[in-house]
């Protein structure tokens, strides 16, 4: 059958049969099974009540289970088999294989990259944005522009980002617009400026802060005032303190690398095959669609916050940088929270852009990438479903969060 | 609300500043795409789409007339004269283009400028001028073939729907996205529509109706919400092969559904449950069953969140990859989505941007429209359906 009269056969095959499932189910339980009528009807009422939430789930249920509760069981047991074996039971051996290949280490700490770097750059500049468009007039145009991203394929993403980050040869004109910025530089006053200086002014300021946000989240660990926090809350502050330090020393290198390194000048580069480097050209790309998110969520929460305390503030002398860090920020951490997460899931599943613009080549290969790798190009289901499960143990932290919160909410 | 006393003026300048800088980074890749989508292949290889706009240096090699055409070649105080245009020669209108730099020989096409003559060999000479009119004299009566004359000139910025009629129209061409398109539309509509209705069921229940269990289900939709459908290719995909859909349109429908619906249940019941409780109390005591309360009150009142997924949806199974990629494409190729084929062609045709650029902005141009002709549907998801 042509595929487009098999899709209207779809559309009115599944939404007749929803239609027709839920209004028959209804009438077979209230007319047939249990009528309202008789000696028994109060009690064949009751009845009735009680299975019909479950005739209104059942679909749902059925291919929630399906489609995603099942995968879970079956992708923890095949990553416990061996295909080639015949399915047989192998114990770890399968995490032991993965844990010898270096591909999967590099995926792994790019991966770790990407969850530092993108959550944080795209609240960043989400915030950054959501505050700036909500201060002026065409605010709204400026919104729509930076939101739109959001609507744009991954691949279709890479194709806009492989240009910008086309090279040609050196002596030609340069079509990609990174490359063409980057002959500007000649390692005069300007390049000086703008390659050295500036980015080392960003890197001390950022590990300054980093340093800052260290401290305050192990300050009640070590110095608890009032009231000592929780074993989870403890470890949390922790771990989220070890990531900044373990950044601020990244700047440092990265410090150090600007002070002292030496550029290429006046020779196109081809970003994608720098190491380490092309990891961060294609961060970008991620950054530049979860930023719009980010600015709409959060300008939401902005525009949320009661005037009265910023009135307030305003009155007792406090400055705008005070007002910002000192009253609003407070008042929205519960959604940069939120947002924070959200993309951090992107984040792990990411494997479009990583697939479309390199491939996981250059030492580029994320978790995501690489499962793909192994499930359909080593045909290694073992291995690539092992890497399966550790994508979904980097989420599991996020889904406890997540369930927590939202039963808290409902009580 | 923010009234600083002093230096408003200086911070809205700063503001207003900032934001169109952060507007156009955002803008440029995306625009360098378009524009280059509308340009030959040559001139994307020439020069950066940023010079579109401007008037564009192109060397070029173009003939005079071909003086064996001629009937006869006037005489003029006793050597033979040529005359003509060489833009005109080429088949292209005079006045185009103005030449800057000109020459004979291929090692010096910029020896003579504007007005020059140059000495050719057998005492022939030619002289160029700047819109292209030439004058060739010889001795004896030129024949065959014209003069070759190198130029450099500067044309006027040019656009073509060139690239989209090769990559649209032109049914030869096996590169072409049409029938990716139409693959990319059959996949998506059906895998947009189907989970809206289950889900809302669903929704109701959640929200609206009082059973055991509830509470439990509603964490489970909660929990499945970030489950990453990696885990899910390959048992789906043995279980489709199992019970005989294997790879096909049947299966991405399924699986999309799938996927989609814990967003859907949940943002459907986060609205759902903000409906005024009296016009459903009043319904029940009215004597309305549950399935006449679900469609006549709350599907129509449901309606900006129904809106809101289905603009989820419709975004994220379009612009899917790894989805169709696993349960959808074989090895035949006959059911790829444009999503695979961009990545195909960035494989195959790596540096021919006209292709690229094009193919790209055909896949990304329906979601562009979705995404400003309903974009306040859009935000209000996002809002209600980012978890708090």
């Amino acid at each position: 059958m042509n595929p487009a009269l098999l899709g209207v056969f779809t559309i009115f095959v599944g939404v007749g049969g929803c239609l027709a499932y839920f209004y028959f189910s209804n009438v077979l339980l209230d007319k047939v099974i249990f009528p309202a009528k008789g000696i028994h009807a109060g009690r064949n009422i009751n009845r009735a009540e009680k299975v019909r939430p479950w005739l209104f789930l059942a679909p749902a249920i059925l291919a929630l289970g399906t489609y995603l509760a099942y995968p879970v069981v079956a992708t923890i047991w095949l990553s416990l088999t061996d295909r080639s074996q015949g399915d047989a039971f192998v114990g770890l051996a399968n995490y032991r294989q993965m844990g010898l290949d270096p591909k999967f280490w590099e995926a792994l700490r790019n991966n770790m990259l990407w969850l530092i770097v993108v959550p944080a750059a795209s609240t960043a500049f989400g915030l950054l944005a959501a505050q700036l468009t909500d201060r002026i007039r065409w605010g709204n145009i400026a919104k729509s522009i930076i939101f739109m991203p959001m609507a744009i394929s991954f691949v279709g993403a890479a194709v806009i980002f492989k240009l910008v980050y086309d090279a040609r040869p050196a002596g030609t004109g340069q079509i990609g617009i990174l490359n063409a910025v980057w002959l500007q530089f000649d390692g005069g006053i300007g390049s000086l400026i703008v390659l050295r200086i500036l980015p080392i002014l960003l890197l001390v300021l950022m590990a300054a802060g980093l340093a800052l946000l260290a401290w305050i989240l192990i300050r009640p660990v070590v110095k608890p005032d009032h009231r000592r926090p929780g074993l989870i809350e403890t470890l949390v502050r922790l771990l989220a303190s070890v990531v900044s330090v373990l950044v601020v020393l990244a700047c440092l290198r990265g410090i150090l690398a600007a002070v002292g390194g030496t550029y290429p000048y006046g020779v196109p580069q081809q970003w994608l095959t720098i190491p380490v480097w092309n990891s961060f050209f294609l961060m970008i790309v991620l950054i530049w669609i979860q930023t719009g998110f980010a600015m709409v969520i959060l300008s939401a929460a902005l525009r949320g916050i009661p005037e009265e305390t910023i009135e307030a503030a305003i009155i007792d002398g406090a400055n705008p940088l005070q007002i910002f860090f000192s009253i609003k920020m407070p008042q929205i951490a519960p959604t940069i929270v939120v947002v924070w997460t959200t993309i951090t899931i992107v984040v792990l599943k990411v494997f479009d852009i990583v697939y479309a613009m390199t491939n996981g080549q250059w030492q580029t290969q994320v978790l995501a990438n690489y499962m793909y790798d192994k499930l359909f190009r080593s045909n290694d289901w073992g291995v690539g479903s092992a890497a399966a499960m550790v994508i979904m143990l980097l989420v599991t932290p996020i889904l406890i969060w997540n369930v927590y919160n939202a039963r808290k909410e409902m009580r | 609300m923010d009234g600083m006393a002093g230096g408003k003026s200086s911070l809205s300048w700063a503001v207003n500043i900032s934001v169109v800088v952060l507007v156009l980074l955002w803008l440029f890749p995306t625009v360098g795409l378009l524009v280059s989508s509308f340009r030959t292949a040559d001139q994307i290889a020439g020069s950066g789409w940023w010079t579109a706009m401007l008037p564009q240096e192109r060397n070029e090699t173009l003939r005079t007339d071909r003086p064996g055409d001629l009937e006869t070649i006037p005489q003029v105080d006793g050597v033979y004269v040529v005359e003509g245009n060489l833009f005109v020669a080429d088949g292209r209108t005079e006045g185009g283009a103005a030449i800057s730099a000109w020459g004979t020989g291929s090692l010096a096409i910029d020896e003579f400028v504007p007005g020059d003559t140059a000495p050719l060999d057998d005492g022939q000479a030619i002289t160029v001028q700047e819109n292209g009119d030439y004058v060739w004299t010889s001795p004896t009566p030129q024949e065959g073939r014209g003069q070759r004359v190198f130029t450099t000139a500067a044309t006027p910025p040019e656009f073509t729907v060139e690239n989209y009629d090769n990559m649209l129209f032109d049914p030869s061409n096996r590169e072409g996205m049409t029938k990716a398109f139409f693959n990319t539309l059959t996949v998506t509509i059906p895998a947009t529509i189907i989970p809206i209705l289950i889900a809302a069921f669903a929704a109701y229940a959640l929200a609206w109706m009082d059973f055991p269990g509830r509470a439990l289900l509603i964490a489970a939709v909660v929990g499945l919400l970030v489950v990453p459908l990696q885990l899910a290719l390959i048992p789906l995909l043995r279980l489709h092969n199992e019970i005989g859909i294997g790879k096909g349109y049947l299966g991405v429908w399924l699986a999309h559904t799938g996927f989609g619906l814990p967003l859907a249940i949940y943002l459907l019941r986060n609205y759902m449950v903000g409906l005024p409780r009296d016009i459903i109390e009043n319904a029940r005591v009215d004597g309305a069953t549950d399935f006449q309360i679900f469609v006549k009150i709350i599907l129509p009142l449901s309606y900006p969140a129904l809106a809101s997924f289905a603009i989820f949806q419709f975004l994220w199974t379009w612009n899917d990859l790894l989805v169709s990629l696993v349960f959808l494409i074989d090895s035949s190729g006959d059911t790829t989505v444009m999503t695979k084929q961009i990545v195909e062609l960035l494989g195959s045709r790596g540096g021919n941007w006209e292709i690229l650029a094009t193919a790209a902005f055909v896949s990304i141009a329906v979601p562009l429209l979705v995404f400003f002709s309903l974009q306040r549907f859009l935000v209000r998801g996002l809002l209600a359906g980012s978890v708090k």
